[in-house]
């Protein structure tokens, strides 16, 4: 027996070539959790090419905004190299007006004012007016500079352009909650005539939460009727539940404009009726009542549902023990059904209060001015003004906004506690 | 209500659409000027080159142009802007600077350069029609507004009014509404209290103001019922009122020139070809067709005279026109300058405002 090796003596167990069986077992492992690794794979890629990737970019995009720098970099230099507050010397206007020129001859003259535009309002043209004339400024530049337009002598441009000249910056999410920066660089609020953000923000949490609780309203019933009824009649409901969950929301959105408009099908109903006079037509569309009307309706099905799978798998029986306990129904519902009904409550009034945080074209085509949520200015910022930096600090504002309540449930109701389907 | 389809098609057509050869993407505002282009100039070119024409719509054409060349992926060869986003966006290098000497004389010899109207030939964009923004009422309800100022007298004209959403044209009209000659609104509009008193007037209807955004909206929104009146874009007034004949009625006095120019996107697919497409579709004669599609006044002097009868064979488009030299007298012509600097931060007030209810 002197021929038995040493470990083995150890009490260590081999697999049949001889191998240690730890090593033997790792080694398997290893292969099946490639294997399985290489099965999601795909769906990894793809979570990482459309999710991960464009909010990333979204979140670098709302600090990073190069224009500046990019377009006239001895001028961002000489920024960096003074200290805040110095008076720009003869060599720093140099640099400034042969930028300006070479911008002008490339056209990106538009690109550096509309830049320093974002945070001074008014100061684009002083830009393509210094860059159209640049060309011919002599010496001294000062005088020149003041000459074309006696802003550029004002210490607040000469401190906006400094907060400018740096490529990374969170003045983007300064402007997203309506502040500014003072001359000294501290934040004070932007003028009263200006703030629109937070206004926005509140409104769209606000019109959430009660689209929100209106659909838990009206789908709570839905969804306890569709689970206790017979499954031939639950079936047809469900249909009438899905079908316009399945319809475009273009197409529901243009439904509910035709029915609510002043000359609309409902208004015409009730005029036909006798219930309002024809100057006393209700308005249902172009505010908020418009919004929270389609909203509601639109996003009614992400409540039914969550709602309805878990009502679904309640024992009937329960609340049948309550009641021969000698429980009325009121506390047979409060006590034994509704506690039982809670994960769909919470999957669903989650599920709707996320979808309609972001909600864009509703509102934008029913909303009128009053009915209008911080996704429309986003677009705006994203299609009309093109400050795409701002846009994605109040996109990022209102995804951490998101997080933070996903974050609440969870400590609240637990995510382990939610039922979708 | 046409709202949707411009979305839709927009984000759709314009992400997705093909970029082979002798194919030209054409972006502009749909609806019933769409239509007139279409017949004007995309089919008859079609006809002539073989080149295929995708015609795209949009609320405004310019929104696309910015996005795309800064993504890199450019798919629009033309688009139709106004002049305040033409010079913002060749400011800013997103448009290619055309040769514009090589576009042809007019009709009667007079060389591009001085047969376009003034305003209607940029480095970056060549003009195709002159229109207005002006108030349009429904004739049916008895009473008629005849001046900027009934706009906002709720008392004598009860009922919501349309307006384009946006401070350009409301911020003008406010002001003239309440009593600012057209030649010195922009004297107004450049100082605080200008601006100030803009938005005051705007105050007195706001809670009775539907906003539009795309110009197929407004006739819409009469022939609803929806409004009583609100300001829109003539031609697509003059054509539900020829086509569809709604009781519709346009006041010109205080009517806002704009001019509509085509431009080619910095990195445009196919720009060769977009610029043969552009010097052909402006020339005197193609203007002066367009005329007969909708009721624009063609860019270019020489075309003037050729505008004969609309589409349908009897209607004379002079009466019509924006151009008319009974309309000119106190009308007021948009300032591109104006509007290319102060764009950003009026809008950002306007929507300041808008959201403060």
């Amino acid at each position: 027996m002197a021929d038995i090796p040493a470990d083995q003596s150890a009490g260590i167990m081999r697999a049949a070539d001889g191998r240690p069986l730890k090593v033997a077992l790792a080694r398997a492992q290893t292969r099946a959790r490639r294997r399985a690794f290489l099965l999601v794979a795909p769906l990894l890629f793809f979570v990482l090419v459309t999710f991960v990737v464009p909010i990333g970019q979204m979140l670098h995009r709302s600090v990073h905004n190069p224009t500046f720098v990019d377009n006239m970099p001895q001028v961002a230099a000489w920024f960096r190299d003074t200290p805040a507050g110095t008076e720009p010397d003869e060599a720093a206007l140099a640099a400034l007006i042969a930028y300006l020129a070479a911008a002008a001859e490339a056209r990106t003259i538009g690109a550096v004012g509309t830049r320093v535009n974002y945070e001074m309002q008014g100061t684009r043209s002083l830009f393509t007016a210094a860059g159209r004339r640049a060309g011919r400024l002599e010496a001294p530049y000062r005088e020149a500079l003041l000459d074309i337009d006696a802003k550029w002598g004002d210490p607040a441009l000469w401190s906006t352009m400094r907060q400018v000249s740096t490529a990374y910056t969170a003045n983007f999410y300064l402007a997203a909650v309506d502040r500014t920066r003072d001359l000294d660089g501290s934040v004070t609020r932007v003028a009263p005539d200006r703030a629109v953000y937070l206004t926005l923000f509140q409104r769209t949490f606000l019109l959430s939460a009660l689209i929100t609780f209106l659909c838990l309203l009206l789908g709570f019933p839905i969804a306890h009727l569709l689970a206790t009824l017979p499954l031939r009649y639950s079936n047809l409901l469900m249909i009438l539940v899905l079908l316009p969950f399945w319809t475009s929301l273009l197409v529901r959105t243009t439904a509910w404009m035709v029915i609510l408009q002043g000359q609309g099908v409902l208004n015409n109903a009730l005029v036909s009726l006798g219930i309002i006079g024809d100057t006393g037509r209700v308005e249902l569309m172009y505010n908020q009542a418009g919004t929270v009307i389609a909203m509601t309706h639109i996003l009614l099905p992400f409540m039914v549902l969550p709602l309805y799978s878990v009502m679904r798998t309640i024992n009937p029986s329960y609340v049948r023990a309550a009641r021969s306990l000698g429980a009325t129904s009121w506390t047979a519902f409060r006590r034994v059904y509704l506690p039982q009904t809670l994960p769909g409550i919470g999957a669903g009034s989650l599920l709707v209060f996320i979808l309609a945080v972001g909600y864009y074209i509703t509102p934008a085509l029913v909303g009128g001015a009053s009915g209008q949520l911080i996704s429309n200015l986003i677009a705006f910022h994203m299609q009309n003004s093109l400050n795409w930096s701002l846009a994605a600090a109040l996109a990022a504002l209102l995804l951490a906004a998101v997080l933070a309540l996903y974050w609440l449930y969870d400590r609240l109701v637990g995510v382990d506690n939610m039922k979708l389907g | 209500m046409k709202r949707m389809l411009f979305l839709t098609s927009t984000l759709m057509c314009v992400g997705f659409a093909a970029a082979a050869q002798g194919e030209l993407n054409i972006v502009s505002w749909g609806g019933a000027y769409g239509a007139s282009q279409m017949e004007a100039y995309h089919k008859p070119y079609m006809a002539l080159t073989g080149i295929k024409i995708n015609s795209i719509d949009a609320d405004n054409p310019a929104t696309p142009i910015k996005a795309q060349v800064e993504a890199g992926n450019v798919s629009i060869d033309i688009a139709d802007v106004e002049p305040s986003d033409l010079v913002r966006l060749c400011d800013e290098g997103a448009l290619e600077v055309l040769p514009i000497d090589e576009l042809p004389d007019g009709a009667d010899g007079t060389p591009a350069a001085d047969d376009f109207i003034e305003g209607g030939l940029y480095d970056c964009g060549v003009g195709t029609i002159v229109y207005s923004t002006l108030i349009a009422y429904r004739t049916d309800t008895g009473v008629a507004p005849t001046s900027s100022a009934d706009f906002f007298d709720l008392e004598k004209f009860p009922g919501k009014r349309g307006l384009r959403k946006g401070a350009k044209y409301s911020l003008e009209l406010a002001l003239m509404a309440d009593g600012v000659p057209p030649a010195e609104v922009y004297d107004v509009l450049g100082t605080p209290e200008g601006v100030d008193r803009a938005f005051a007037k705007l105050d007195t209807i706001k809670d009775q103001v539907i906003w539009w955004e795309a110009g197929a909206q407004p006739p819409q929104l009469l022939a609803d019922g929806e409004v009583v009146m609100t300001t829109a874009y003539n031609g697509r007034i003059f054509n539900a009122m020829m086509e569809e004949n709604q009781p519709f009625a346009l006041l010109w006095p205080n009517q806002i020139y704009d001019f509509n120019l085509w431009v080619i996107p910095k990195g445009a697919p196919h720009k060769d070809a977009a610029w043969e497409f552009i010097k052909w579709s402006t020339d005197t004669q193609r203007l002066a067709d367009q005329a007969g599609f909708i009721s624009y006044g063609p860019a270019r002097k020489s075309s003037s005279p050729l505008v004969g009868l609309f589409k349908d064979g009897k209607t004379e488009m002079g009466p019509h026109m924006p151009t008319n030299p009974d309309y000119v007298a106190d009308a007021l012509t948009t300032d591109i300058e104006f509007w290319a600097d102060h764009d950003i931060e009026l809008n950002e007030r306007f929507n300041a405002w808008l959201a403060a209810s």
